[in-house]
C-alpha cells in the first residue's frame, strides 16, 4: 500500500512538470500565426507522416547506423590503446601532450579534413566519428588503467593472475568507472557528429534532412525533425544509463559502503 | 647514516622510473616526434600532399594567415562567442542549479525534465537557430552555445547543494542563520568546487559549439575560416586552422583547470577551517 | 633477564623451506635512495608457524614482498625449497594487510576465492569443492555470492584467508592481516591461524606489529630492528601447543616472553634513536588492542 502510494507519487512528480509544458506549447501555440513557430498539433500531425514512412529507412536508419558503428570503433580503439599506453608509464609521458592536443581539438574541425581524404561518403563520416569521440575515451582508460590498485596488482601476481587473465580479471574492470565516464562523454560527442557530419555534406540522414527541411521553408517537419533529434539523444542516453547501472553495480555499491551507507 | 624516508603508504610501491629523464622532456620529444612524422608523412610519399601538407607547410599556412585581419576577426568573433555564451550558461545554470538543489519539492518536480533536455543534442537547434536568427546574427551560434554548456553547469550545481552536509545544514539552522547566510556562508562554498567542474565542462563544450556554428554556415568564426579555406581548396591552411583550434582548446583546458585548481584548493582549505 | 631463559633456536637438524640469505632492499627513485632492510638472514622449516615483529617503517612489508618474489631484493637471495624465488612462486599464497584492497571488489566471494584456482586450471567440480571447504574452514558458509564490500572488515580479511587456504599453498605470507580489525574480530582471527594451521599443515610465514600476537601465534618470533633492518633475535617460542586467549595471554611465561620482546624492541630504538628515520617511529604496541 505505501509502496503503491510511493510509487504513485513519484510517478506524479516525474510527469507533473512534462505534461505541464507540452500543455502550455499546445494551447499557448494553437492559434499560432507565427511562421517560425506553428502549432504543436500541427508539428505532431506532420511528425508521423514525415518520419514514419520511407525517411525512417532512407535517413533515419543510415544516421543510427553511422553513429553505432563509429562509436563501437571509438570505444574499441580507445580501450585498446588506453590500456596500452596505460600499462607503460615512459609510452605514456612520451604520447601525454600529443594526446591532450588531439583531446582539445574541437572534433567538428575534423569533418572538413576527414572529407578531402575520403569524400562525403559512408565512410568519411564513420572516420570522423570514430576520430572525435576516441579522445576521452582513450584518456579515461589510460587513467583508470594506470590507477590500478597496487594492492589489487600485487595479488594478481601472486596468484600467477597474468596475461590476458590479468587483463580480463583485474584492468579492464579496474578501469571501468573511468572508461564508462569516457564512453558516456563520447556518446554526446558522436552525436554532434553524425549531425554536423550530415549537415555539413550529405545526401541523407538526420542532420541532412532537417537542414533541407529549414531550406526550403518546410517548418513544421523541421520542428518535427528537431523533436526527433531530441528523442534520439534521450533515448540513446537512457539505454547508456542503462549499460552503466548494469555494468557498474559493484563500483556504486562500493561507493556507497565507502560512504558508510 | 641519515635516510631520508618518503612518508607512505606502507605496501604501496610506485611504478619504477624506466628512465632518468624527467617527464616533460619525454613530452616535448613525443610533440616533436609527433611533428617530425607529419611531416615525413607527406614528403616520402605514404600520404599524398594535396590532402595531407607537411607539417612546416600547416605551420606555415596558419603563419600567413595570422598576418591577415580576417584571422583575427574570426578568432575574435569566436572567442566572444564562446565567452558570452559561457557566462551566460554559468548565470544560468548557477542561479536555477542552486534554486532547485535548495527545494527539494522543485528537485523532485524538475529531475524527469533535466533528465530528458539534457541530452538533446544542441546542434538539434541549428535550423531554428538560422530561421529566427539568421546565420549572421551571433544570437545563432550563443544560442547552440548556451544550450550545450547550460546542462553541464546546471547538473553540476544541483550536484554540489545536494553535498552539504545534513549536519552542518542542522548546526546552520540551529544558529538561526537566514536563508542568505546559509547560502553564502554553507551551500555555496560547498557548491563551489562542483560549479567549477561544471565550468571547465561548459567551457570545452562552448569552444566546441562556438567553432562548429561556423562548420554548418553560421556567422564567421574559425569554423568558417576552415570551410572558407576549404572551398578554396587550400589545404595547409585548413590544417593551419585546426592546429590553431586545438591550441585555443589547450589553453580553455589549461586555464579550466587551473581555476578549478584553486577552487578546490581553497575549498579543502575552508574545510579544514570549519575542522571538517 | 638473563640469557638462558631464552635459548637460541637450533637450526642445524631442520628441514628448511623457506631461506632468505643477506637480504637487502634499497629503493631508488624520485632522486633519493630508502634502505629499508639492511641484511636478514633467517630460515623458516617446513611446517613452521614464524611471526616477524618489528615496528612500522622496519620493512616488513618490503622482506615479505622480497620473499613472495613481488619484488626483486637488492642484495641476497630467498630460496623455496631449493629453488631460487624471481617470481611469484606457484606454491606461496599472500595475505594483505589491506583487505579492502586485496579482494576484487567485482568480483563476489565465491568468484575471488575461484579466480587463482582457475588459474591453476583446475576442473570445476574441484574448484567448487575447495571453495567451499575454504570459505566453511573460515566459518564462511553463507556468502558466496555477496560482494566483498557488502561485508564486515574482519569477514573480508576471512575471505582474504579462504582464498589462499583455497589455493593450498606450502608457504603462507600473512603481512600484518589483522591490524585493521576490531579486537574481537583479532582475537578470533589469530585462533582461526592457529586451527587452520594445525590442521593444514601448512608453513606460516606472520608478520605483525604487535608484540602480543607474535608471542601468542609464533612457534618462533623474530624480532627486527627499527630501519635500516637486522633480525635482532631469533627468540624459540616455549609455550604449549594448545593456546586460548584467556589462559595463554594471562600465563607467566606470556608475560616473560612479552616483556622480553618488548625489551629487545626499546634496545633498538634507543640504538637508533640518535638519527630517527620519519617513518622509523617505533609505535610497537605491547598491549593488543592498540592500533
Ligand atoms: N616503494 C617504495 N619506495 C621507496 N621507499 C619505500 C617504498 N616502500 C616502502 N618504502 C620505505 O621503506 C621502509 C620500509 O617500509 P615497509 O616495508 O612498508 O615497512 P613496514 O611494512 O615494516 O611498515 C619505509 O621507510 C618506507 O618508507
Ligand atoms: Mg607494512
Amino acid at each position: 500500500m505505501n509502496g503503491i502510494l510511493r510509487g504513485g507519487r513519484g510517478l506524479f512528480f516525474a510527469l507533473a512538470l512534462p505534461v505541464v509544458l507540452v500543455v502550455a506549447w499546445w494551447f499557448g501555440s494553437a492559434n499560432s500565426t507565427n511562421f517560425f513557430f506553428p502549432s504543436l498539433s500541427s508539428i505532431l500531425e506532420t511528425f508521423g507522416r514525415t518520419w514514419f514512412a520511407e525517411r525512417m529507412r532512407a535517413d533515419v536508419l543510415p544516421s543510427v547506423t553511422r553513429l553505432l558503428i563509429g562509436y563501437a570503433g571509438a570505444v574499441v580503439l580507445g580501450v585498446a590503446l588506453g590500456v596500452v599506453l596505460g600499462a607503460n608509464r615512459t609510452l605514456r609521458r612520451i604520447t601525454e601532450p600529443v594526446l591532450e592536443f588531439f583531446r582539445a581539438i574541437p572534433p567538428p574541425v575534423l569533418i572538413p579534413v576527414l572529407f578531402l581524404f575520403a569524400g562525403i561518403g559512408n565512410t568519411a563520416k564513420v572516420i570522423v566519428i570514430v576520430l572525435g569521440a576516441l579522445w576521452p575515451i582513450l584518456l579515461n582508460t589510460v587513467e583508470g588503467v594506470r590507477a590500478v590498485d597496487e594492492v589489487l596488482s600485487d595479488t594478481s601476481r601472486c596468484y600467477r593472475v597474468t596475461g590476458w587473465a590479468r587483463l580480463r580479471h583485474l584492468v579492464l574492470p579496474a578501469a571501468s568507472p573511468q572508461i564508462v565516464a569516457g564512453m558516456r562523454q563520447a556518446l554526446s560527442i558522436s552525436i554532434i557528429l553524425m549531425v554536423i557530419s550530415e549537415m555539413f555534406a550529405s545526401s541523407n540522414g538526420l542532420g541532412f534532412t532537417i537542414i533541407q527541411f529549414q531550406r526550403s521553408f518546410a517548418i513544421p517537419e523541421m520542428w518535427s525533425g528537431i523533436i526527433l533529434l531530441g528523442l534520439l539523444g534521450f533515448v540513446l542516453s537512457l539505454l547508456f544509463q542503462l549499460f552503466e547501472r548494469r555494468s557498474l553495480r559493484w563500483y556504486q555499491g562500493l561507493r556507497r559502503s565507502q560512504r558508510g551507507e | 647514516m641519515s635516510i631520508d624516508a618518503p612518508t607512505r603508504r606502507a605496501g604501496t610501491m610506485p611504478a619504477r622510473r624506466q628512465s632518468g629523464l624527467p617527464d616533460w622532456s619525454l613530452g616535448l620529444f613525443g610533440l616533436v616526434a609527433f611533428a617530425g612524422v607529419l611531416e615525413l608523412l607527406p614528403r616520402t610519399g605514404v600520404i599524398s600532399e594535396r590532402y595531407f601538407p607537411p607539417f612546416s607547410a600547416m605551420v606555415g599556412a596558419l603563419v600567413e594567415a595570422m598576418g591577415t585581419d580576417t584571422f583575427w576577426s574570426a578568432t575574435g568573433e569566436t572567442l566572444q562567442a564562446w565567452g558570452i555564451g559561457l557566462a551566460i550558461a554559468l548565470v544560468a545554470g548557477v542561479g536555477l542549479g542552486l534554486l532547485i538543489g535548495s527545494v527539494p519539492i522543485l528537485q523532485r518536480l524538475t529531475a524527469s525534465t533535466v533528465e530528458f533536455l539534457r541530452p538533446v543534442p544542441s546542434v538539434a537547434l541549428i535550423p531554428l537557430a538560422v530561421l529566427v536568427f539568421g546565420i549572421t546574427n551571433i544570437r545563432s551560434t550563443l544560442l547552440l552555445i548556451v544550450y550545450a554548456a547550460f546542462w553541464q553547469v546546471l547538473i553540476q550545481a544541483i550536484y554540489g547543494v545536494q553535498d552539504v552536509d545534513p549536519v552542518a545544514r542542522e548546526t546552520a539552522r540551529s544558529y538561526q542563520l537566514g536563508r542568505w547566510a546559509r547560502l553564502r556562508h554553507l551551500v555555496w562554498p560547498t557548491a563551489l568546487p562542483y560549479v567549477m567542474t561544471g565550468v571547465r565542462l561548459g567551457a570545452a563544450v562552448a569552444l566546441i559549439l562556438a567553432v562548429t556554428a561556423g562548420i554548418v554556415g553560421i556567422g564567421q568564426g574559425l569554423g568558417w575560416l576552415i570551410v572558407r579555406a576549404q572551398s578554396g581548396n587550400d589545404v595547409p591552411t585548413i590544417y593551419g586552422i585546426v592546429l590553431f583550434t586545438g591550441l585555443l582548446g589547450v589553453v580553455v583546458n589549461l586555464l579550466a583547470r587551473a581555476l578549478e585548481r584553486r577552487a578546490l584548493a581553497w575549498h579543502s582549505s575552508v574545510r579544514a577551517d570549519l575542522g571538517g | 633477564m638473563s640469557g638462558d631463559t631464552f635459548a637460541t633456536p637450533q637450526t642445524q637438524d631442520r628441514d628448511v623451506l623457506l631461506d632468505v640469505r643477506g637480504v637487502q632492499k634499497i629503493y631508488t627513485g624520485h632522486g633519493r635512495t630508502v634502505e629499508a632492510i639492511r641484511d636478514l638472514t633467517f630460515s623458516v622449516g617446513r611446517g613452521e608457524l614464524v611471526c616477524i615483529v618489528g615496528p612500522s617503517g622496519a620493512g616488513k612489508t618490503t622482506l615479505l614482498k622480497c620473499i613472495a618474489g613481488l619484488l626483486e631484493p637488492t642484495a641476497g637471495t630467498v630460496t623455496l625449497d631449493g629453488q631460487r624465488v624471481t617470481r611469484p612462486p606457484q606454491s606461496m599464497a599472500v595475505v594483505f594487510q589491506e583487505y579492502g584492497r586485496s579482494l576484487y571488489p567485482w568480483k563476489t566471494v565465491q568468484q575471488n576465492v575461484e579466480l587463482p584456482l582457475k588459474q591453476k586450471k583446475l576442473p570445476k567440480a574441484r574448484r567448487q569443492e575447495l571453495v567451499n571447504e575454504a570459505l566453511a574452514a573460515v566459518g564462511l558458509g553463507e556468502v558466496h555470492d555477496a560482494y566483498p564490500w557488502q561485508l564486515s572488515g574482519g569477514m573480508q580479511q576471512r575471505v582474504a584467508i579462504a582464498r589462499a587456504v583455497a589455493y593450498q599453498p606450502q608457504v603462507l605470507l600473512m603481512d600484518e592481516p589483522f591490524a585493521a580489525v576490531d579486537a574481537q574480530t583479532r582475537a578470533d582471527l589469530e585462533d582461526l591461524i592457529r586451527s587452520l594451521w594445525h590442521k593444514l599443515g601448512v608453513t606460516i610465514l606472520f608478520v605483525t606489529h604487535d608484540i602480543e600476537e607474535s608471542v601468542y601465534l609464533g612457534q618462533r618470533v623474530l624480532v627486527l630492528s627499527s630501519s635500516p633492518t637486522v633480525v635482532m633475535e631469533d627468540l624459540p617460542i616455549d609455550l604449549p601447543d594448545e593456546r586460548s586467549q584467556l589462559e595463554t595471554r594471562s600465563g607467566r611465561r606470556f608475560a616473560e616472553l612479552r616483556h622480553h620482546v618488548y625489551e629487545q624492541i626499546q634496545l633498538a630504538k634507543h640504538r637508533k634513536g640518535s638519527e630517527p628515520g620519519p617513518d622509523a617511529t617505533p609505535d610497537v604496541v605491547a598491549h593488543g588492542n592498540a592500533v
